[in-house]
């Protein structure tokens, strides 16, 4: 296969919403290691495009191949499985329990049932939750309700909850909407020390954080590609201008 | 005395201890026979409501129909002991003896090949388990796994009380019709009827109960009673941590629906029939408000909530039977408004914090038990203004405390 390189390769991909395509045959590749970027107006269909690699919509035409394995027909547990995290745009967390239980319900084992039942929380478990805490910056709150954190450390905390299934392919939907500007430069980081032995996509709409993170932008409108490549080339593209960024 | 109000503001276990008084020693030494098979009865719903904990409470899935799992239970067991009461002997008269007699009056001339496994009492035992598992298990695949859930599980498990309701009384002589499966009156030869045989299956029921709050409590400290809150909170967020969200959902559906079964056959032993005003729309909606009374989220406040809920049903309905459904249906809308935690929210956000600073006030204990680390005014200061830590008064002595001791310390 000539794609067998990519970590992800999507081909064709089309969804369709009663008619109105919110994805139409799009192509994307996404290499290992690499952080990619993705932007574009409202409504460009960069939330769908997560939606169908994590199976949350069902594409209508097209093909999605994580490590050369098609995606689009498993189911959405089995898709995780295989080693795609995703972030949601709101932060997702369990508000109820503590950020020690939201990283160990996280930790990859005992996902079934009875798996479940049998699960104990071990010392490697304990070991990788204090690992992940440090990374996300919570060592200090594991006892303390997620509910009770700041936006901005329950944006961190999903992704530390992600990062405890130590996903290959992790995808992050406007990580620092509603951050300070000193937790935009924490994410940042963050971002980029987790981006050493994976692969990730981002949407983002803060060009600065875009600048300061991305390997290579792609621009999404009206469910197509309108340009991909470094971010500096993407910005003086004059279709880009004209849709986006503006005069 | 100090130590044993803190014992029970704070240990889970201590709830338990104290219904297990309340239901072992208390009830059984204050009340006659007639009440407390009574008492028994209403200990049977109990076991619907536990199971309603894990189901609703735990797991966030609301089911209106728990009657039929109630039902079902009591059936298997109602089955094996009219089989027994229907010897060829006492059913001599017959046109068919060694039939039901109801079966006799619906013209039915043999048992039907699947009451023949329930003259066992090993099957019965094994059936009230299974079928409402199985039940259970067949509607949660068919719902969960296509994501129905909400409002529309409810009103979809409301809909099988209604259709089973409907088949059990349309099936008249297989099961008894309205009337329900009657004149039940020795078990392996044990007479059911009498004084004693009421204390034995009083006690037995309550141990049972018991048995099953444990179980609840034991899943909830697993991985799986977290998930279950989880998934009550973010079921997305569950599933895209690599979970099959619908094969969590069918498991407690399955539990709830097993502890029914076992309510319903206790039911039966102890009131002597079982029919199908306990499996339709009606007491399937009085089970789940036992349990909202209780509290949806703790397993002991909803045997509380059971009692309270029935003695109101029992004392009302005797004096005043038209205004009941008005007066229950008021209770639980009051209840939903006013306390969504029920009786056990009220323990935890009124008692407890209660016993908790009576604790407190209790005169200054004794120097080497008062906290280890030196407090400097500042620090002093800072714990007063805590919420729970202590009373203003103790600031300035805590202040003083802190003058004898050691300044390498602080």
């Amino acid at each position: 296969m000539s794609n067998s390189d990519y970590v992800l390769a999507i081909e064709d991909l089309t969804v369709s919403f009663d008619g109105f395509k919110a994805i139409d045959t799009l192509n994307l590749y996404v290499d290992k290691g690499e952080l990619r970027v993705i932007i574009g107006p409202n409504g460009a269909g960069k939330t769908t495009l997560l939606d169908l690699i994590c199976g949350k919509t069902r594409a209508s035409a097209g093909s999605i191949k994580f490590k050369n394995a098609e995606m689009t027909k498993l189911a959405e547990h089995e898709i995780v499985r295989s080693g795609i995290g995703r972030k949601f745009q709101t932060p997702s967390i369990y508000e109820n329990l503590t950020v020690f239980k939201n990283l160990e319900v996280s930790f990859p084992r005992g996902r079934g049932v009875f798996g479940a039942l049998k699960f104990r929380c071990t010392d490697d478990v304990k070991e990788r939750i204090a690992e992940v805490a440090g990374e996300i910056g919570l060592e200090e709150q594991l006892s303390m309700e997620a509910g009770l954190l700041s936006h901005g450390q329950k944006q961190w905390l999903e992704i530390g909850m992600l990062l405890m299934q130590d996903p290959e392919l992790l995808m992050l939907d406007e990580p620092i909407a509603g951050m300070s500007v000193r937790e935009r430069e924490l994410t940042a980081e963050l971002l980029d020390r987790i981006c050493r032995n994976r692969s990730m996509i981002v949407i983002e709409h803060d060009m600065d954080f875009v600048k300061k993170i991305a390997h290579k932008v792609t621009v999404m409108h009206q469910g197509k590609i309108l340009a991909e490549g470094p971010m500096e080339r993407v910005q003086s593209d004059p279709k880009v201008i004209d849709v986006y960024l503006g005069h | 005395m100090d130590k044993f109000r803190r014992w029970i503001a704070s240990s889970d276990m201590a709830s338990i201890v104290v219904l297990a008084i309340v239901v072992f020693a208390v009830l059984p030494a204050t009340t006659d026979i007639f009440r407390l098979n009574l008492i028994g009865k209403y200990l049977t719903y109990a076991f619907v409501a536990v199971g309603l904990v894990m189901l609703w409470g735990y797991g966030g899935i609301l089911s209106l129909g728990q009657g039929v799992f109630f039902g079902l239970g009591g059936y298997c067991m109602a089955m094996f002991l009219k089989l027994e009461a229907s010897d060829p002997v006492s059913t001599k008269i017959q046109s068919t003896p060694g039939i039901p007699d109801f079966m006799d009056w619906n013209q039915l001339t043999a048992l039907p090949f699947w009451w023949e496994p329930f003259r066992h009492l090993p099957v019965a035992l094994i059936g009230m388990l299974v079928v409402p598992m199985v039940l259970a298990a067949v509607i949660g695949f068919a719902m969960f796994k296509r994501r129905v859930g909400g409002v529309y599980f409810a009103i979809i498990t409301q809909a099988v009380a209604m259709i089973i309701t409907v088949l059990i009384i349309g099936q008249q002589g297989y099961t008894g019709g309205v009337n329900g499966i009657t004149d039940l009156k020795t078990m392996l030869g044990w007479d059911i009827r009498t004084d004693s045989a009421k204390y034995i299956l009083y006690f037995a029921n309550a141990i049972l109960l018991f048995v099953a709050i444990f179980a609840c409590r034991a899943v909830q400290r697993t991985k799986l009673g977290t998930l279950l809150l989880a998934m009550r909170d973010k079921e997305d967020r569950v599933r895209f941590s690599g979970y099959d969200v619908a094969n969590f959902k069918v498991f407690v559906f399955c539990l709830a629906a097993t502890l029914c079964g076992v309510g319903g056959a206790m039911f039966t032993l102890q009131v002597g029939f079982m029919s199908p005003s306990f499996v339709g729309i009606v007491p399937s909606i009085e089970m789940v408000i036992f349990a909202a009374v209780g509290g949806r989220m703790s397993l002991v406040g909803a045997v509380y909530g059971t009692l309270l809920v029935n003695f109101g049903k029992t004392y009302f309905s005797e004096s005043f039977p038209e205004m009941w459904l008005f007066l229950m249906a008021a209770l639980f809308i009051g209840v939903v408004m006013a306390f969504p935690n029920g009786l056990a929210g009220l323990w935890e956000s009124y008692v407890k914090p209660w016993l908790l600073r009576e604790r407190q006030a209790v005169p200054v204990p004794a120097p080497e038990k008062t906290p280890a680390v030196a407090e400097d005014p500042s620090e002093a200061e800072a714990a007063s203004t805590r919420p729970v830590a202590r009373s203003p008064e103790h600031a300035p002595a805590s202040k003083n405390r802190s003058d004898g001791v050691d300044p390498a310390v602080a």
